[in-house]
């Protein structure tokens, strides 16, 4: 992935160990990226993570989170155990990560997205189709079932229909709700400086689909799951 | 790098004290809750391990001299903020102070300490972002909630930034004949401040019955504060060597500290209490957040600060 033309230009036998060069030197700084975006995520945040009725495991999942900010698979992955983070893959939209070359390069090297392309009238692969195939070479997905950054009052956009189709095609994957907490009023849409706050990521008891469960009793009852994560507290706006 | 005997003697005088509780706090975890499932002593030792990384940066810090301080402090300040905004009802349209609340007013009020400009340090929160940050809210024209909210960072920036800076100010005092020894105020100041609040969870363990504020602080009880307050004057006059106070004199001031640290954490209580939640966040483990060890240095720092200059430093030329 991503390093398709890497040594295409040297000829012969030198064109391999070319590549795995580039590729190492790739690796390398992808890794670095990942520590570097991690410490100055922990700085602004002091994220913690916090597991209600719910362990974290090696088995193959699917978390399902809240979306406010480009931030937010950011700091799941930074409050999961790093044995769990390599094969736990953020899906997100590649309108938005494939725009310019430093994103695409977070998006794919350092976090190594699963990329879908949110557009319903120009889209030749089937998103649904994609995530089924990572969760099928054995990666975990962080999935925003909002579908956009929820930008307006209401503390949870209804949910798109992805999340049912997922739990269709792979039943016995454990569905798990993740609530991030305060990260969209560290960098709210429209500005640039993010302002320290104290944020939290909950992950709550998994769900599965039920036999013969509809779509809208599943995404009625995965959004009231992942709600009830949401911290309470007095006072706030 | 030189390090004062007397701040040498405190270090090994901490250094023996933590040692000893580290060993009472393994004995009693051995005996009493060798499967970690008694909930006081893990909190006890959590605790306990906490004291050693304050104690150990706090050291860096005075060998480290006035960088080393200022920067620690300069942290430290950072991290509450962040704790005290994250509770507040600051919204978007407030998202332009709280940038300039972090990265203006807190660099700039440290930056006036380390330069030593008394006439601005002493006045830059209370004066001029107390005016000129309500403005930048204003602009953006979300009324709703705006006096709350205006007044809660203003709050925040009081506590978090103006009077913790006190601390590494008390650096710029000018007392005679005791030139290049103000970092044992700083030293004093947080002994004190950090013996009494011990002292009187001790004390309250032991005796307390009485509660002081059952709806503020459950824990806070009668006989724990004035134990605390009083054992703590006691350590205070006993260690008016590393000062420029008399023993009458170091004893005054470190009652005024504690019963300041004192009332400083019950107002953060309060505060904690209004907003719902039991700790300003979850940082320190076996203390919660920063803002739940620093409540009784922040609210005795300034008058300590301005009680020593009034009466023992002298006045720079004007």
């Amino acid at each position: 992935m991503g390093d398709a033309q890497d040594g295409v230009n040297s000829l012969g036998g030198g064109r391999v160990v070319d590549k795995s060069l580039s590729t190492l030197a790739r690796r390398t700084v992808a890794r670095a990226f990942a520590v570097v975006i991690t410490i100055f995520a922990r700085f602004l945040t002091a994220v913690r993570g916090i597991w209600v009725g719910n362990e974290p495991s090696r088995k193959r999942r699917i978390y399902f989170a809240n979306h406010a900010s480009h931030g937010d698979f950011i700091l799941i992955w930074i409050v999961l155990p790093p044995r769990l983070r390599r094969k736990t893959r953020p899906v997100a939209g590649s309108d938005y990560w494939l725009k310019s070359p430093l994103r695409s390069f977070i998006g794919r090297d350092v976090f190594n997205a699963v990329l879908i392309d949110r557009n319903k009238e120009t889209r030749t692969d089937d998103p649904v189709a994609t995530m089924q195939e990572a969760l099928d070479r054995g990666a975990s997905l962080i999935i925003f079932p909002e579908g956009t950054r929820n930008t307006t009052g209401e503390p949870l956009l209804p949910f798109k229909a992805g999340l049912y189709h997922l739990a269709q095609g792979r039943p016995h994957i454990e569905l798990v709700p993740v609530w991030i907490e305060n990260l969209n009023r560290v960098m709210p849409k429209g500005e640039f400086i993010p302002v320290p706050l104290m944020c939290s990521v909950t992950f709550g008891p998994s769900l599965q689909l039920a036999d013969g469960e509809d779509r809208e009793t599943f995404l009625a009852r995965a959004s009231t799951a992942l709600l009830a994560l949401k911290p309470k507290r007095n006072g706030s706006a | 790098m030189n390090i004062h005997p007397d701040l040498l003697h405190l270090l090994i005088g901490i250094g023996a004290i933590l040692v000893l509780a580290s060993v009472v706090g393994y004995v009693l975890q051995r005996r009493f809750s060798p499967d970690g499932a008694n909930q006081s002593i893990e909190n006890l030792n959590d605790r306990i391990r906490a004291w050693w990384v304050m104690a150990v940066l706090l050291a860096l810090a005075f060998i480290g001299g006035r960088a080393g301080v200022i920067l620690l402090f300069g942290f430290c300040s950072f991290a509450a903020l962040r704790e005290f905004l994250t509770l507040t009802n600051a919204r978007r349209a407030d998202h332009w102070s709280l940038v300039a609340a972090f990265f203006v007013v807190l660099p700039y009020q440290y930056y006036l300490v380390w330069i030593d400009w008394y006439g601005m340090y002493s006045i830059f929160v209370p004066v001029y972002v107390f005016l000129l940050l309500p403005i930048v809210s204003a602009l953006r024209g979300e009324t709703e909630g705006y006096l709350v909210r205006i007044a809660e960072v203003q709050w925040a920036l009081m506590i978090c930034i103006f009077c913790a800076s006190f601390v590494p100010a008390l650096l710029n005092l000018d007392i005679p004949g005791f030139e290049g020894r103000n970092v044992m105020l700083i030293a004093f100041l947080i002994v004190v401040v950090q013996l009494s609040d011990v002292l009187q969870y001790v004390w309250g363990k032991l005796l307390g019955k009485r509660k002081i504020a059952p709806r503020l602080s459950p824990s806070k009880t009668v006989e724990g504060f004035a134990g605390g307050v009083l054992s703590a004057t006691l350590v205070g006059a006993g260690l008016w060597w590393m000062t420029p106070f008399t023993m009458l004199q170091a004893g005054m001031l470190a009652f005024i500290i504690a019963i300041l640290g004192f009332f400083g954490g019950l107002v953060m209580s309060a505060i904690k209490r209004d907003r719902g939640v039991k700790d300003w966040g979850h940082v320190i483990a076996g203390h919660g957040g920063f803002i739940d060890r620093l409540d009784s240095v922040v609210f005795s720092a300034p008058i300590f600060f301005h009680l020593v200059r009034y009466f023992w430093s002298v006045d720079p030329p004007a």
